[in-house]
């Protein structure tokens, strides 16, 4: 079926990233074929360039979802605080999510212009030790609407991490938009230049998020990208007054429990529906160091402890040849 | 003007075609499209939805036709019928994956060439109303769609949010978005605009409150309503059921049929 839809099928596609991008039998009469086979992938020089910027990195962690505002960028931001918490370690965010990003209001960093320097674009700091790329950073009206397609999407991403001077960083968080396409396929060629620790997926308890999950956890072994865990946010309610729970999302499908089972993947933690997560998110503070007493705050605590345990475990980059 | 073009005559029988729009994904694009074609349908309307969320396509479970195949006749792709009257008929690349669970890994090319196909290719027959669910964002889906739906009967957008700030600021991009694009905004929705606790019904704003009707009197565009937290909506979405029908007393009901009785009422005005 898919057939008449003027290309392959898309099980057939070699994915981007292979080297037979744009050159597999199956890529014959794809309208990305040229794409794939010249353009989005970086070339070797541009490799090398993405590597030697990329360098100073320790450790790269994704934020992925198939579902839209299930909390990745709620949950990139958190995490960015908490491990920033620790004043040794140098974090930084970058958010490629370039016609909703949301990072630099959760940031409380609206308003902010990025600055040029002798070695690039520099990062906007929170602190000394977190450091902030967004489009947002480059709009200059929040009126203003990226109403951009893929390839210049692209190259946006790609000057964000070959021209943005990150400097020695122990912790890259990446918040995505959701989907499977141009920022998930070009972010993951890119930074094939250095080591990918994984990604967290983030998902809602409800089988209408889980059935986009699960196509995203597969784009994951598709591209070779290790899934550290998954998140469920937005698990269960507790009424502040009455203290009884609801399920606004509800898990008729056994939630992220019953598809972290299938799918033989981690289950990172649950988080539930706090209304302060979403105050602080619009007043741009740090949700873990406003509630520290609050369930989903020692929720997100364990979460964050386990992704630093597994890029701890994940320590040595193995030197990738290209 | 360019109505006459061959390859567009599949639209001809199409009398007003809708977008579902957000800058902010899980604001309920796809909820608002599923029960405002329902409740078009309570009113004896027939109804399609085009769903071009290609990498996370909701409206196939929503319907729980999820296993259902799209089939080719003469004049294109015959569209899936929730029912036997007809009278929802719908579009989505849900129906044209092998596995559910395939990830589609296109980049915005392939995207768009299955768009342009969803809107010259498909049988859709006689409708009053064509409602576009779409992804989130301000990129290749909603470039080419509007692009491929500017010769027909395009009457506008609804624009969807959560009263929250990060939402609204999305929003207001894509509100440029429709000037940019010269696409009418039919109004904005308020969804997930407090939950009343079922057991004690004590109303906790979860994700705020009064942002989307303050943004609405900000653009100076019309403003549809505030649809609650409810728990019964998010599991009628679930398991694929008639919601307006089943649950007439709980409280997103009235909210719901507010949002389509201006939409008919806006339509009728036009006609008239
Ligand atoms: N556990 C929670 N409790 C209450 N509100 C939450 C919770 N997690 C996230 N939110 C709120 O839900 C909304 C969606 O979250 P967020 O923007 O992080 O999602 P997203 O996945 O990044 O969305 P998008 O797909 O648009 O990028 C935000 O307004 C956020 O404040
Ligand atoms: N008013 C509401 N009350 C309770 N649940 C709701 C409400 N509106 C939407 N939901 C639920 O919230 C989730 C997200 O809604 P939906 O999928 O319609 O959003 P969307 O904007 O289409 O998301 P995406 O950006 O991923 O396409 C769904 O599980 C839906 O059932
Ligand atoms: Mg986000
Ligand atoms: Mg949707
Ligand atoms: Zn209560």
């Amino acid at each position: 079926m898919a057939e008449a839809a003027g290309g392959p099928q898309p099980e057939d596609c070699p994915g981007s990233s292979s080297a037979q991008a744009g050159r597999a039998a199956a890529c014959q009469g794809c309208p990305n074929q040229g794409l794939c086979a010249a353009g989005a992938a970086p070339d070797p020089a541009e490799l090398s360039e993405l590597r030697s910027r990329l360098r100073a990195v320790k450790h790269t962690v994704l934020v992925l979802s198939g579902k839209g505002g299930v909390g990745k960028s709620t949950f990139s931001a958190l995490l960015a605080h908490g491990l920033a918490a620790d004043e040794a370690k140098q974090v930084a965010l970058l958010d490629i999510d370039i016609c909703g990003p949301s990072i630099p209001k959760m940031m409380g960093l609206e308003g902010e212009q990025v600055h040029q320097s002798g070695s690039g674009w520099s990062p906007v700091y929170v602190e000394e030790n977190l450091g902030v790329m967004s489009v947002g950073f480059l709009l200059s009206s929040p009126d203003d609407a990226v109403i951009w397609r893929g390839p210049k999407k692209n190259g946006l991403i790609k000057q964000f991490l070959r021209d943005v001077d990150w400097g020695e960083v122990d912790y890259l968080i990446v918040d995505t938009p959701p989907g499977t396409s141009d920022e998930h396929l070009s972010v993951v060629q890119y930074l094939s230049a250095t080591h990918v620790d994984g990604a967290v997926i983030i998902t809602t308890p409800q089988e209408v998020a889980l059935q986009d999950v699960r196509k995203e956890i597969n784009f994951c072994h598709k591209v070779k990208l290790p899934v550290i865990g998954v998140v469920e946010n937005m698990s269960g309610f507790v009424c502040p007054k009455c203290k009884k729970e609801s399920q606004i999302f509800p898990p008729t499908t056994g939630g992220a429990e019953k598809m972290c089972q299938n799918l033989n993947v981690s289950l990172l933690g649950k988080v539930p529906l706090d209304p302060r997560i979403g105050k602080c998110c619009d007043k741009g503070q740090s949700f873990l160091s406003e509630a520290p007493e609050s369930p989903a705050t020692s929720s997100y605590r364990n979460i964050i402890q386990r992704i630093q345990e597994y890029c701890d475990q994940h320590h040595l980059p193995e030197e990738k040849i290209v | 003007m360019e109505e006459a073009a061959g390859e567009r005559t599949n639209l001809a029988g199409v009398r007003h075609i809708l977008l579902v729009l957000s800058g902010k994904g899980g604001v309920g694009k796809s909820t608002i499209s599923t029960q405002l074609a329902l409740a078009l349908r309570h009113s004896g309307r027939r109804v399609g939805i085009m769903d071009v969320d290609l990498c996370g396509p909701s409206i196939p479970r929503m319907f729980q036709v999820q296993d259902s195949d799209v089939h080719q006749c003469d004049s294109g792709w015959v569209p899936v019928y929730v029912d036997q009257d007809k009278s929802i008929s719908l579009m989505s690349i849900g129906f044209l994956l092998e596995k559910p669970d395939d990830a589609v890994v296109w980049r915005g090319p392939k995207k768009n060439a299955l768009i342009k196909q969803f809107v010259a290719d498909v049988a859709w027959g006689d409708l009053d109303f064509l409602i576009v669910d779409t992804p989130p964002g301000t990129s290749d889906e909603h470039i080419s769609t509007v692009e491929a739906l500017r010769p027909h009967k395009l009457l506008g957008a609804i624009l969807v949010t959560t009263p929250q700030a990060v939402s609204v600021g999305d929003v207001r991009r894509e509100l440029t978005f429709c000037k940019k694009t010269g696409l009418r905004v039919l109004g904005i929705v308020e969804n997930m605009s407090g939950f009343v606790c079922p057991h004690c019904s004590e109303c906790t704003n979860i994700f705020s409150k009064g942002g989307g009707e303050e943004l609405a009197k900000h653009a100076g565009v019309p403003f549809l309503g505030c649809v609650p937290l409810d728990p019964q909506l998010s599991q009628s979405s679930e398991e694929g059921r008639d919601f307006i029908q089943d649950f007439p007393k709980s409280p997103a009901f009235p909210a719901l049929a507010h949002i389509a009785q201006q939409i008919l009422d806006g339509t009728s005005q036009q006609s008239s």
